[in-house]
């Protein structure tokens, strides 16, 4: 066989596989971007997104699509936990795949990391759980960046009044991982614990690598801290839950939404349930009918069964939410444009979504879409999560 | 800092140490006989771990079974490290080896990746739950058993070098490979044997440090390093200094979290290791090694 002839075959077979491979999608087709945490220790997180915007995609198209007729396809990146690779998984769905708008995942340092190629390339990033506090407040105009989850300062408001409520807390102590997202935690309770007019018992940092955490734990107890306040991801919050029931302390836990990202339930064992954490959303609410419609979806296609089935739920529901906003922005603003979607979603009127009705979601200075009354408390039980009675 | 606090430290930092050692006595096995390591120590830590947890977790094997089953393949995969990544480059002079082994352990841990999943997991272990209360402070068999195991294999290796013949075999590899190859020594299967043995200890401290970890690709690279550096602090061509490096660095690593807290604590302990070997370059425990003109 001749040059020629090969090449021939080799273009005819690459056209054929283009009309066949149902990924590569037409162009007039509107892509948006998801950057998170497909696999490792936050893996669930990753999924969970990857559902809600799925569903959500998949409504919209079935209902026509927006724009007269163009389709959301969505195109995923994992980041690994990994600020590099999230910059530049980031840059290539920018550049390659000219996608309209990136959703971020779990990673509060992967998602500061693509604020400013965001905010440079004038695409909208919305944040679908990543909580950091400078995600959104990060300074720029126009400000591309967008969240529909919760935000560290209101979150630490909300976990030392929890404490102090449910636990009659005094002195809790804090246990934050050490990284970017600890630091915008510690900030947040030192300064939700002086306005609460309570006192730290003090502040110990988490490494991702620990394997025994009671010399930290220790030191908080001799402290006198009675309640510990986690901020970390699963797997370094089941290294301090291992090593606090090691200890034999039975020290009420409150935590950020972290552990849930993970198997959580799986790497601590049966104190797991003792972890008493935040969300923005359970499928254990009362029933809506975009929730019977987003459960339903969930059973059919993942064969959830009971809301307690539903892996780390908050990363479906914001993510959910976030993709009916973008779509809405997108109509509103009759064009895929950065600027344009970035001022319609910062104008958008009213949204009956899962978490809640949105009025007003968005404002020029206001990009947080979800309020410290959004927020619940849950617990692990037998591997599942329910909300605290 | 309280005395409740110290024993705490004392107890947390030997468990620690104790692995620290047990992964750097597979260091001193293959240079105390061919002057070479395997850098990859850590990845073998790792196969130990996922072997295990892969059998009992997941394919329902008795741990009895799993276990020898999971050191088996650590000192099969070692051996192999030995014949691929160290054998060739010895044999021409050259110090390649270093990052082949590297190299090697990366595989490894992508293989594994690809294999057994990013999502670290949980490894139950009822040596975690049973323990026994002292001074208000609850110790698990586990912690108790891990520098029992270090210290145990510690004293079994210097005595097998001291009194069997395969110990004898292998320091006249040590002092002389071409004299002891005169004298009938198989010294390639041999140097593979010290290989495979450092792999099984690498195993043995992942076996049992993941009960109080997670069991996931990448929970190798720390203790690999660390335990390379208690090797190179306790002095690395000393059995029991091997295993004493690793305890000080274990205790140092757990005062210095008990007294300043953990941001300070890894800094602090590798610029001990550094300073130690400044003031000391063979170790605390090595021998300083005399050439013969």
């Amino acid at each position: 066989m001749n040059n020629k002839r090969v090449m021939s075959i080799c273009i005819a077979a690459s056209a054929l596989a283009t009309a066949l491979i149902p990924g590569l999608s037409p162009a007039q087709d509107i892509k948006v971007g998801l950057v998170a945490a497909l696999t490792g220790q936050s893996a669930q997180s990753g999924e969970s997104i990857v559902r809600g915007l799925t569903i959500a995609i998949d409504e919209l198209n079935a209902k026509g699509g927006v724009l007269g007729g163009k389709k959301f396809v969505l195109i995923k990146r994992d980041d690994e936990s990994s600020p590099p690779k999230g910059v530049t998984a980031a840059r290539e769905l920018i550049s390659s795949e000219k996608v309209v708008a990136l959703f971020g995942g779990i990673d509060t340092p992967v998602s500061l990391a693509i604020v400013p190629i965001a905010n440079q390339n004038k695409k909208p990033f919305l944040g679908v759980w990543a909580a950091g506090t400078n995600i959104t407040k990060n300074g720029a105009t126009p400000n591309y960046v967008f969240r529909v989850s919760a935000q560290d300062d209101l979150v630490d408001i909300a976990l030392i009044e929890y404490a102090m409520k449910k636990f009659n807390s005094k002195k809790p102590g804090l246990v934050l991982v050490n990284n970017p997202w600890g630091e915008s935690n510690e900030k947040g309770l030192k300064a939700a614990a002086a306005a609460a007019g309570i006192t730290l018992a003090g502040v110990e940092k988490l490494e991702q690598s620990d394997v025994d955490v009671t010399p930290q734990l220790g030191r908080l107890k001799n402290a006198g801290a009675d309640t510990i306040i986690l901020v970390a991801n699963a797997a370094p919050g089941a290294q301090m839950m291992k090593s606090r029931e090691r200890m034999g302390w039975t020290v009420p836990v409150v935590s950020h939404w972290g552990v849930s990202g993970g198997r959580f339930d799986e790497l601590v064992g049966p104190t797991a349930g003792d972890v008493h954490f935040i969300q923005t959303y359970s499928f254990f609410s009362a029933p809506t009918p975009a929730s019977e419609k987003v459960f339903s979806e969930l059973s059919k296609r993942y064969g959830v069964k009971t809301p307690a089935d539903v892996i780390a739920p908050v990363g479906t529901a914001n993510a959910y939410d976030a993709m009916n906003l973008l779509a809405l922005a997108i109509e509103k603003a009759k064009s895929t444009d950065g600027d344009a979607i970035r001022v319609a979603l910062e104008q958008l009127e009213s949204y009956q979504g899962l978490i809640k009705t949105y009025d007003k979601p968005f404002a020029t200075a206001a990009h947080e879409a979800l309020a410290p009354a959004d927020y619940i408390m849950v617990r692990y039980d037998g591997g599942k999560i329910v909300p605290v009675k | 800092m309280g005395i409740n606090e110290l024993i705490s430290a004392l107890i947390t930092g030997a468990g620690i140490g104790s692995m620290y050692g047990l992964t750097a006595l597979g260091f001193y096995t293959t240079y105390a006989i061919s002057r070479t390591v395997n850098f990859a120590q850590g990845s073998c830590l790792m196969l130990g771990a996922v072997l295990t947890f892969s059998m009992v977790n997941q394919s329902g094997l008795s741990a009895w079974v799993a276990v020898p089953l999971a050191l088996l393949f650590c000192g099969l995969w070692s051996g192999l490290v030995e014949l691929v990544a160290v054998r060739p480059f010895v044999k021409r002079h050259s110090d390649a080896w270093l990052m082949a082994t590297v190299a090697l352990g990366l595989i490894l841990e992508n293989i594994v990746l690809f294999t057994f999943g990013k999502d670290p997991r949980g490894m139950s272990s009822p040596l975690l739950q049973m323990g026994i209360d002292l001074a208000g402070l609850r110790i698990s068999f586990l912690q108790i058993l891990i520098p029992i195991v270090g210290f145990g294999i510690a004293l079994g290796l210097a005595l097998v070098m001291r009194f069997t013949k395969i110990g004898k075999a292998l320091l006249a590899i040590a002092q002389n490979p071409s004299a002891a190859r005169l004298m009938g020594i198989h010294t390639e299967k041999t140097i593979s044997l010290a290989f495979a043995l450092a792999g099984v200890f690498a195993g043995i401290a992942g076996i049992l440090i993941a009960p109080l970890y997670t069991v996931s690709a990448g929970m190798g690279t720390i203790f690999g390093i660390k335990a390379f550096a208690a090797a190179i602090l306790g002095g690395i061509d000393s059995a029991a200094g091997v295993m004493a490096g690793g305890l000080i660095l274990g205790i140092t690593e757990a005062i210095l979290v008990t007294a300043f807290g953990s941001t300070y604590a890894q800094m602090f302990s590798f610029a001990l290791t550094i300073v130690v070997l400044a003031i000391r370059p063979v170790g605390l425990f090595g021998r300083k090694g005399v050439n013969k003109i």
